[in-house]
């Protein structure tokens, strides 16, 4: 317990104490009867904007979800299968994006995916197109932009759960007679099947609360709340909707989290063999 | 099935869950080509890099028979039994069933039952969904595969079991689950690696009596792979000895551990004397083996008798041990004068280590029988065996 201490410390001081900080003075601003502070935050929260957003940024982060989902888990199978310089190539590329700046990502997909950008400029030299694609400013951007960004967490996450299903499980499948799919399909998924809950809420709860990524790359109709937030403060200077909105969106952070906690759980009862 | 049950039951009073009437027992594998060989290997070999792990082997496994692989670790045991499997390719050589090369076919298409050292049971299904694994991957109709799973929990016992988390079983559980699984879709022949390794050694035991008896009921072919040779003595109908990636000798248990063929067989087995000294040429039925000392001992005549070095083998619990000096000269025994040197307590043995003039130390095993007091240590001892359980060896190269 003592050792953690100074992450305990570093938690409060730099996390809770400032945030419980932020909303009780944005609050405190509100003057006026407690039916009134209702009134107003009822007006916030089922305002046309920040349901639109709120349905908005559930859409984006699922369809960000399953997308990262479909293109990691046989990126990560195959890293658990696979070994020599292939392996090497592809954990680079994946854990380089990992380490480096949210906002340097995002600035070279501007570059690959603008209108005279590189992928534009190639389509276009060769004839295939005539028009340049739009790429970004748009529902696409967004999703291309986010998608890449996560990734990352997707495959580390599977990557540890599928490392630890046992390969005996897999050639005893085999030597019962199971063809390769069969033994994917109900065996190697089921096995796998933690790594991918935990892989999506965790995809999921970091995409909801995205923010740079989609202010960059997105449309006029691409508003999640974060950004939504943001110009409650930056230019509303709207404190207590900025709060209201950011607790919403801390309530169903950790309500997934919550979720998430349990399928981790989950993953130690099987793994305890 | 009944009277195995005081010996069978596990702990936890398993008897209970015993069916009365026994399931019918289905021909497995013997009658359905009467004559062969269920297995067939030929030649079979397998490199990694350099170094040769099975060497050009050859083995013959009838129909109905428990044949087992046994040998050291890294001896290649098995490796000879993933390439029976399928897991591993052989770089030479044939398996042949059925009068079939299946050398290219892979696993799932092999069609053999097998066991796991780790037994390998799916964490996620419970024990019926287990056993019931190998049905469903053959696309079973359901109330086939019902009837069928029952009948192989009720062979192993867990018929009690089958709801039970496959997470929540004990280890002997796990085995027989193992076992259920391989043999419930009724393979012509079920392999098994080292399938009681894990277990304690009661356990063991138990499970040992336990296969031997589904084996003989069912009347399945098994190709069981094992270090230990007890284990493999109890069981097998013929047992192949392996060593570094070769057969060294195959044959029924009280053969291979009469008869070894070779000093490495002949200690691999169990104790062992091998009396180092020159063979003697010379005719007759009795070939004769000199001792640095220039004491001669005797062993019936072999056609591999080869005159040069060579070594008398004999088994410590043949040896008779009486105390005195005076060596007769019965011609159907040898004996030899020593002294003790060291009498261990083994519980139902005792093992004196007898020094003799000019010649290695002599194991002998004596029945830890009523009345039998220890000799001490410098006594001076007679070692007698009969000249028949004698057996000469080629030297070590």
């Amino acid at each position: 317990m003592l050792l953690m201490l100074p992450a305990w410390a570093m938690l409060i001081v730099l996390f809770l104490v400032p945030l419980g900080l932020f909303f009780v003075r944005s609050f405190w601003e509100f003057d006026g009867t407690a039916a009134e502070f209702f009134d107003s935050a009822k007006d916030t929260l089922f305002s046309q904007p920040y349901l639109t957003a709120l349905g908005t940024t559930n859409w984006i982060s699922l369809i960000v979800t399953l997308t990262v989902l479909l293109i990691g888990y046989p990126i990560a199978y195959y890293l658990t299968t696979a070994n020599g310089v292939g392996v090497r190539i592809v954990v680079l590329s994946i854990v380089l994006p990992y380490f480096t700046s949210i906002i340097v990502r995002t600035f070279s997909w501007m570059v690959l995916l603008g209108e005279h950008g590189l992928i534009n400029d190639v389509l276009m030299a060769s004839g295939l197109i005539h028009a340049p694609l739009s790429l970004m400013y748009n529902r696409l951007g967004v999703l291309i932009g986010m998608s890449y960004v996560l990734l990352p967490y997707m495959v580390l996450t599977l990557y540890a759960a599928m490392r630890a299903i046992d390969p005996s499980l897999l050639r005893a499948s085999a030597s019962l007679g199971a063809s390769g799919f069969y033994t994917f399909w109900r065996v190697y998924f089921p096995l796998s099947l933690h790594g991918v809950l935990s892989g999506a809420l965790i995809v999921y709860i970091l995409s909801i609360g995205f923010f740079i990524t989609p202010a960059l790359m997105g449309g006029q109709h691409d508003i999640m709340i974060a950004m939504l937030i943001d110009r409650a403060l930056e230019v509303a200077v709207d404190w207590p909707s900025a709060a209201l909105m950011s607790l919403t969106l801390l309530v169903v952070t950790l309500v997934l989290y919550a979720i998430y906690y349990r399928v981790t759980d989950i993953r130690r009862l099987i793994g305890a063999r | 099935m009944v009277q195995m049950d005081t010996v069978l039951a596990e702990r936890g009073g398993a008897a209970a869950m015993v069916a009365e009437t026994a399931p019918p027992a289905p021909r497995v594998a013997a009658d359905a080509r009467a004559g062969g060989s269920a297995i067939e290997l030929s030649g079979l070999t397998k490199r990694y890099g350099d170094e040769t792990v099975v060497n050009d082997i050859a083995a013959s496994i009838a129909p109905g028979e428990f044949f087992s692989l046994l040998g050291p670790s890294g001896s290649g045991k098995t490796t000879t039994l993933m390439m029976v499997a399928g897991f591993v390719r052989p770089d030479g050589g044939a398996i042949m069933v059925d009068g079939k090369d299946i050398a290219a076919v892979p696993p799932q298409k092999r069609g053999f039952g097998m066991v796991f050292q780790n037994y390998a049971i799916f964490p996620h299904l419970n024990v019926f969904e287990n056993v019931a694994f190998p049905l469903r991957a053959r696309h079973w109709p359901k109330g086939a595969v019902a009837e069928r799973v029952t009948w192989a929990l009720d062979l192993v016992r867990l018929s009690r079991f089958a709801d039970r988390d496959s997470r929540q079983l004990s280890g002997g559980q796990q085995q027989r689950v193992a076992l259920a699984r391989a043999i419930v879709f009724h393979p012509h022949v079920v392999l098994m690696d080292e399938p009681l390794g894990a277990l304690d050694k009661n356990l063991r035991f138990e499970m040992q009596v336990e296969i031997k008896e589904i084996q003989q009921r069912l009347g399945m072919t098994v190709l069981y792979v094992t270090h230990d040779q007890e284990e493999a003595m109890s069981m097998s109908d013929r047992i192949a000895i392996m060593n570094h990636g070769r057969i060294d000798q195959v044959g029924p248990p009280g053969e291979v551990y009469e008869r070894p063929a070779n000093s490495f067989v002949g200690r691999f087995l169990g104790e062992a004397n091998l009396i180092d000294g020159t063979v003697l040429a010379e005719g007759g039925e009795i070939a004769r083996l000199r001792l640095p000392s220039g004491q001669e001992l005797r062993a019936p005549r072999d056609n591999s008798c080869a005159t040069g070095a060579g070594s008398l083998f004999i088994r410590p619990e043949r040896v008779e041990i009486t105390p005195g000096t005076a060596v007769s000269g019965d011609p159907s025994a040898n004996a030899l004068a020593g002294t003790v040197r060291r009498c261990s307590f083994l519980g139902n043995i005792l093992r004196y280590a007898v020094n003799i003039d000019g010649a290695a130390s002599i194991t002998v095993d004596l029945q830890n029988a009523a009345g039998v007091a220890p000799l001490p240590a410098g006594a001076p001892v007679v070692l007698r065996w009969p000249v028949a359980d004698s057996l000469i060896l080629p030297g070590e190269p």
